[in-house]
């Protein structure tokens, strides 16, 4: 990485060099923080303030596994976790495929994660920016009262270090804010909320998170349950970023491996409409969740994975890589020290059409253009394609938008989804989300309402 | 339960000094909860135990509120030295002015455990764990021949947590936790399906004796199998009849999540307001209880040192009253009702449900299902999620059913139901008399995570939209 951090690159050090005749060693250290500032009704409703750090070690010996992990860097500690991992080891199931990853020679691309201006940036303007959010947020319409106007930022290094070499260390900070709005007219309510994001807080736009916030919220009031029907949907960019993050898991080469995912023999195949063309690369540096080194310390890189509707590349960390004899793509994922590494996409992004989302919605004779959906988790089964979620947005007639319309849901099938894609927006909006997002036209979506 | 350590996590006299520094900048509150948790998980997968893993977590975190301001810090150094450092950048966050000097006189430890715990898991050797698990797979693939993925978890944990405050609140609680999940994945003609169930409870490894792991692994591969036939959900409103157990999800959306009195408090909540009056079918009664013995929201003191309750929500119908923190209800004037929670040591506590349930009603469940002519039979619901504010909410269908002519007949595929929660409440009809607790669940709020239960017994809703595709 750019800057390296040796405090903790040299404890993973000295974890690694304890490694025995023919046992490989990874361990991750990690040290953060974070601020969280709410602002209620023109006053802080709370400052919290915290640090946190932790070492996670893994162990492999004739092909199985043992882990463990501790959320303290305190030596006595550390030793115990390594104990713990090796202990940990005889209950696996030996793997062949079980093992490191191995320094492949791809260069890392830098980009620049660490911003000196947020590093340094005052607490009290922090307040008063978050302050400055929830009075403009009032100030868009008489009808919108602020539940929450939040500031949140965070910074975090990491070391890694294995026995087959690889040495990585660095550094990274982020901030943004964010607003949940109430609408109330009369004995009914709706919520909204916006966001925005920066590599500092003097990039934040709070005029766009006040206005986006107030919207939602304003434009749902008197909505009505629809007729259940078969129609055009229009994805907002936010709502486009969760349904692209919904993905991520059935192009896991693990998934595909195990036999998780409804791509697996599908290799080759036109499984999306010719405009959709996704790639997932944490080198663009426009990502939020951009990065130079994966889950393992491999170099991020760009990857294709369906072009012009043609399925082309899975995603793979060296251990799913090895199960089906191909290389990693740099695609390992870690949720901190406190996991083990897995596969995913690390920063989904779609190539954007050119057509704003009016354009798009001057398009549409009879549809829907979605603002929100609900139950992603409950109600989305990767593994069958199964799509249903609760919604809520506006009628579209005749190219023009109509009537809010909520309390309905929208239906089809992930697979379906993809073929039924008609047109993709210019719109492209870099959300603090795995996905960025656009306006995102799909047809023959089943609304179900009244 | 007796502990098996009486001696708190950190001395008294350094608790009181760590206290008194928090007040020093003029709050009139100051809290520590420190936390020491060690936990066990093991994970089998494509036939093979891939991973055993032991974790620790140990960390304090510190809350000081001066008037309307919360001031927060964590730490993960238990020293004094990071104790009066994370309690002085609390103190600074919610300053005041100049506090003077605070004597903290703190009751003696309380403790009110509610789980009899037989066998800690942390006396039972891991090789007995993963056992449990290759026991699952085993199981599971033996079902059906389609069966063609098996997947198996093990986690438990032992949580020691101690809570003090300025007001001289002392309380320690040890929280275990076991539980086992299996996922299975079955493939026919019409492409993959899914399989899922778990079991979890607030007791130790004993749980094993009175569970059978393959008896759970064979309904989540039976699950499977019987979706590989199932045909479209439908789309649009309908009678839909839901089994007791994991159904109380629909009323810790419809309804659970809108009685948090910091919801209501901010006018967030579509329940705002309306105590005392009809806010369901009579045939509705809600209750919040974290002392439910062995369940998973079931809890000895909440997160902010106060005993469990057993708290009526809403009675025949009627709202009788919302959860509490000690926070809100400080500031109503109120007595806080043991729902003050947190994910973790790093987390702020909020108003949380512990194990949310509707008691029975009278009818036999057979003939709920017999009085439908034509509806959606739940028998399995997924998760959950709720905007408080238009009380809209959704919950998945993971094993569902179409009911024809009073009878259960074809199989359906996934997909949301949706409502919105005042109106689901009193659209319910028909309630059954064989009320049982669903499976563990994790209820997230606010970007935290905390175990809960939830339970029903079998009942009808009149009318909800079913989330599917087929006409």
């Amino acid at each position: 990485m750019s800057t390296t951090v040796d405090d903790l690159q040299a404890i993973a050090d000295r974890v690694v060099a304890q490694a025995g005749t023919g046992e490989q060693i990874e361990a991750y250290v990690s040290r953060g923080g974070e601020t969280a500032i709410r602002i209620y009704e023109g006053e802080l409703e709370h400052f919290a303030s915290a640090q946190s750090e932790g070492v996670g070690i893994r162990v492999i010996k004739d092909g199985r596994t043992g882990f463990a992990y501790a959320g303290t860097l305190d030596p006595a500690a550390i030793a115990e976790v390594l104990a713990d991992a090796r202990d940990n080891v005889s209950f696996g199931t030996p793997d062949e495929f079980a093992g490191l990853a191995i320094p492949d020679g791809v260069a890392q691309i830098p980009q620049k994660f660490w911003d000196e201006e947020l590093a340094g940036y005052p607490t009290d303007q922090k307040i008063a920016l978050t302050k400055e959010l929830e009075k403009l947020t009032l100030g868009m319409d008489e009808r919108v009262r602020v539940d929450e106007a939040n500031y949140d930022d965070g910074w975090g290094e990491v070391a890694v270090a294995t026995t087959t070499g690889i040495r990585e260390s660095g550094r990274g900070n982020s901030c943004y804010v964010s607003v949940s709005t109430l609408a109330d007219d009369e004995e009914e309510t709706q919520t909204g909320f916006g966001f925005s994001v920066g590599d500092s807080p003097k990039e934040f736009n709070l005029q766009k998170a006040a206005r986006e916030a107030a919207e939602r919220a304003t434009r749902l009031l008197g909505a009505i349950k629809p007729p259940s029907k078969r129609t055009t949907v229009i994805l907002d960019p936010y709502v486009t970023s969760q349904f692209i993050s919904i993905l991520s898991s059935t192009l896991n080469g693990e998934n595909v491996a195990k036999g998780r995912s409804f791509f697996a023999e599908r290799m080759g195949d036109q499984v999306a409409d010719p405009r959709f063309t996704l790639v997932d690369d944490p080198t663009n540096p426009l990502a939020y969740t951009a990065t130079d080194i994966d889950g393992e310390g491999l170099a991020a890189r760009r990857n294709v994975l369906i072009e012009n509707g043609v399925l082309k590349k899975f995603v793979h960390s060296s251990y799913s890589a090895r199960r089906m004899n191909t290389v990693s793509t740099g695609n390992a994922t870690r949720g901190g020290f406190a996991g083990s590494p897995g596969v995913g996409c690390l920063a989904m992004q779609l190539v954007p059409g050119t057509h704003t989302q009016e354009e798009l919605i001057a398009s549409v004779d009879d549809g829907v253009l979605i603002q929100m959906v609900s139950g992603l988790h409950s109600g989305v089964n990767p593994v069958s394609g199964d799509f249903s979620t609760g919604a809520s947005g506006m009628l579209i007639s005749n190219g023009t938008i109509g009537a809010p319309v909520r309390e309905f849901t929208i239906a089809s099938t992930l697979q379906r989804m993809l073929l039924d894609i008609v047109a993709i927006g210019g719109d492209v909006d870099w959300l603090p989300s795995r996905a960025h997002g656009m306006s995102l036209v799909i047809r023959d979506v089943t609304m179900s309402g009244t | 339960m007796s502990p098996r350590t009486d001696s708190p996590l950190i001395e008294p006299d350094v608790i009181a000094r760590v206290l008194a520094k928090g007040r020093s900048t003029g709050a009139e509150f100051s809290e520590i909860y420190v936390e020491d948790k060690r936990s066990t998980s093991a994970g089998l997968d494509d036939g093979k135990v891939e991973q055993v893993t032991s974790g620790r977590d140990r960390g304090a975190g510190i809350r000081v509120i001066a008037g309307d301001t919360t001031g927060f810090a964590h730490t993960s150094d238990l020293s004094e030295r990071g104790l009066l450092a994370a309690a002085e950048a609390a103190a600074a966050a919610a300053k005041q002015g100049d506090g003077g000097v605070h004597t903290i006189a703190l009751q003696p430890v309380f403790r009110h455990p509610v789980n009899t715990i037989v066998q800690f898991p942390d006396t039972v050797a891991k090789a007995r764990k993963v056992e449990l698990l290759q026991r699952a797979d085993i199981a599971a693939r033996g079902v059906h021949g389609a069966i063609v993925q098996v997947s198996a978890g093990y986690g438990d944990s032992i949580k020691q947590i101690l809570i003090a405050n300025s007001d001289g609140i002392f309380s320690a609680d040890e929280q275990v936790r076991t539980l086992m999940r299996v996922s299975v994945i079955a493939n026919g003609d019409a492409g993959m399906q899914t399989g899922y169930n778990s079991l979890g409870h607030t007791i130790g490894f004993e749980i094993f004796d009175e569970n059978d792991v393959e008896e759970l692994a064979i309904r989540a591969a039976q699950q499977a199998i019987t979706k590989l036939q199932a045909r479209p959900a439908p789309s649009g409103a309908m009678q839909v009849v839901i089994k007791q157990g994991s159904g109380g999800v629909l009323f810790h959306e419809a309804c659970g999540h809108g009685l948090e009195a910091d919801l209501v408090g901010k006018g967030s909540s579509v329940y705002r307001g309306k105590m005392g009056e009809l806010v369901a079918s009579p045939l509705v009664t809600v209750i919040d209880d974290g002392t439910m013995a062995g369940e998973w929201g079931a809890i000895g003191v909440d997160d902010e040192g106060h005993a469990s309750q057993k708290n009526t929500l809403i009675e025949n119908g009627v709202l009788t009253d919302y959860m509490w923190d000690y926070i809100r209800a400080r500031k109503e004037g109120r007595k806080q009702s043991g729902n003050g929670r947190r994910q973790s040591y790093a987390d702020l506590p909020m108003v949380r449900m512990t194990n949310t349930f509707v008691t029975n009603g009278s009818e036999n469940p057979d003939d709920i299902i017999r009085a439908t002519d034509h509806g959606v039979y739940i028998a399995k619901l997924g998760g959950g999620q709720v905007d408080t504010a238009s009380g809209d909410f959704v919950f998945g269908m993971v094993e569902a059913y179409l009911i024809e002519n009073g009878e259960i007949t074809e199989p359906l595929r996934e997909g949301n139901l949706i409502g919105n929660g005042p109106q689901v409440l009193k659209d319910i009809d028909l309630m059954g008399n064989d009320f049982a607790m669903g499976g563990p669940g994790t209820c997230g709020k606010d970007g935290q995570g905390v175990p809960v239960g939830d339970g029903c017994p079998t009942l009808r809703v009149k009318s909800m939209t079913i989330g599917g595709t087929a006409a």
